[in-house]
């Protein structure tokens, strides 16, 4: 029988030394994470801008559509993106399944909808009386969308936190198209999954912490910036 | 080079509600001009429509210089400003704020900060100037919109309301700032303006709008 304290202690053992599984885990975690959260935003935050400051035909449903896929179940996106790349599929043919270049898509297609829609709702929440005021001191239109933009810094920051809390939190979408495999898809969230499967409780109690330390930073972090950017605010 | 404008005969509607019917004006050469008249009756949407923020539905706008048409381009509308009623200030710093207009027109380096210092200096925001503009008060907050405005070196200045909401003292300074543009720099500045007094401590010529038209007085 396995002792839950000295589980705690040996993963304390194993943050401690700098072990270097754990570091290669966490390692892979972050560049997967990061690139998927920074094709996201590549993305997500023109697209959420565009759709806040335009108008056109379909918007509304589009908006909808954006805000429904904020809370995809990563397992079907798992699903989904695993019968593009498998073998038989339509992109089978790039040998992407169970690399780690799988796995980005996974998470780029989880953290598009969120920055997209949140950065969005940034964007509409803008006051229209400064897309006004730049026009009036002589902006050209893409001066007053970077105007509109700058104003909304704070909430589109929040939304690319919130994307990445989310990627760096799910399991079941890389899981899928990852497929775990030791020192080249394994990742914080599905190691917790196999080792605890396994019994081996010491390395995911270890990412766990760390996981939640990092939750903790990106929940600090979004709390932070909304304080900034409502300080000062007298109105 | 100063800048002439002429309305004629403007129309333009919110959802079927006629706001500007028939409207004509000229307005010359560096005069302040104060647009009185009640409530809803045109003033604000008049002078969004001047300033080009918004078409006329129909009718014509017509800026000139020296005899001559211009274009309503971004280079002609980058010598118009209008300061809204509501100042529409920038999460950002007072300095920030004030050289927004320079920043746009790419202007940079030791010239660039100058101007805004004076300008800064000229509007009385000096110990404000690394403040954040939002926490400003309602006269400072419309000084830093005319600093604002002022610092493009418009030809031509609409002022929305600049003193509704502002003490006495904070009206005085404004109102001083406007009479030293028309003096100093030829600026032609059009106020609209409930405060019957203003328009006679600034107005060369006092015009009134009644149900979307401007009336002689
Ligand atoms: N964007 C808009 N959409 C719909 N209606 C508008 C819009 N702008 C102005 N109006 C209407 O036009 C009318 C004139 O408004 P405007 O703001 O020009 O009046 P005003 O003379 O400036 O009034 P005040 O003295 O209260 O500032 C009002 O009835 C207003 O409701
Ligand atoms: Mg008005």
């Amino acid at each position: 029988m396995y002792s839950i304290t000295e589980a705690f202690k040996k993963a304390f053992v194993l943050i401690l030394n700098l072990d270097p599984e754990l570091l290669g885990i966490i390692f892979l975690s972050l560049k997967v994470s990061g690139l998927a959260l920074l094709i996201a935003t590549l993305l997500g935050l023109p697209i959420g801008a565009f759709m806040g400051m335009k108008r056109f035909p379909l918007k509304g449903i589009i908006v909808n559509i954006l805000n429904t896929f904020m809370g995809l179940p990563p397992v079907v996106v798992g699903l989904f993106v695993y019968l593009l790349l498998s073998r038989s599929g339509p992109f089978g043919f790039m040998g992407l399944l169970y690399t780690p270049s799988a796995m980005v898509i996974a998470q780029t297609i989880l953290a598009f909808p969120i920055v997209a829609s949140l950065s969005n709702s940034a964007i509409i929440g803008v006051d229209p009386v400064i897309r006004q005021a730049s026009m009036t001191l002589g902006a050209t239109r893409s001066q007053v969308t970077i105007a509109v933009i700058k104003e909304a810094r704070y909430g589109i920051i929040s939304a690319v936190i919130a994307a990445f809390g989310r990627v760096m939190a799910e399991v079941g979408a890389i899981l899928i198209v990852g497929g775990n495999i030791a020192g080249y898809t394994r990742v914080m969230t599905t190691t917790i999954a196999l080792e605890t499967d396994k019994g081996d409780f010491e390395l995911a109690l270890a990412l766990g912490i760390i996981l939640l330390s990092i939750s903790l930073i990106i929940n600090s972090t979004i709390h932070l910036i909304q304080k900034k950017g409502e300080a000062g605010i007298n109105r | 080079m100063n800048l002439e404008l002429t309305a004629s005969n403007v129309y333009k509607s919110y959802n079927g509600n006629q706001v500007i019917r028939d409207c004509s004006y000229s307005f010359d050469m560096c005069d302040i001009y104060i647009l009185t008249g009640p409530n809803g009756s045109g003033k604000s949407t008049f002078l969004r429509i001047c300033a080009l923020l918004e078409n006329p539905d129909r009718g014509e706008i017509e800026y000139s210089s020296e005899q001559r048409v211009l274009k309503k381009d971004l280079e002609l509308r980058r010598r118009i400003t209008l300061v809204l009623p509501r100042v529409g200030v920038f999460n950002a710093s007072v300095y920030r704020n004030i050289s927004y207009g320079l920043a746009i027109r790419g202007i940079k380096g030791g010239d660039f900060r100058e101007k805004v210092n004076r300008m800064i200096e000229f509007v009385g925001l000096r110990n404000k100037k690394d403040q954040n503009a939002l926490t400003l008060s309602s006269g400072e907050t419309q000084r830093l919109g005319i600093a604002r405005a002022l610092i493009i070196e418009p030809g031509i200045l609409f002022l929305d309301e600049p003193t509704t909401s502002v003490d006495q003292a904070n009206t005085g300074i404004i109102e001083d700032i406007i009479l030293k543009m028309k003096e100093e720099h030829k600026t032609t500045v059009v106020v609209a303006t409930h405060d019957k007094d203003q328009a006679k401590r600034l107005g060369d010529k006092v015009l009134m709008m009644n149900d979307g038209k401007i009336i002689p007085t």
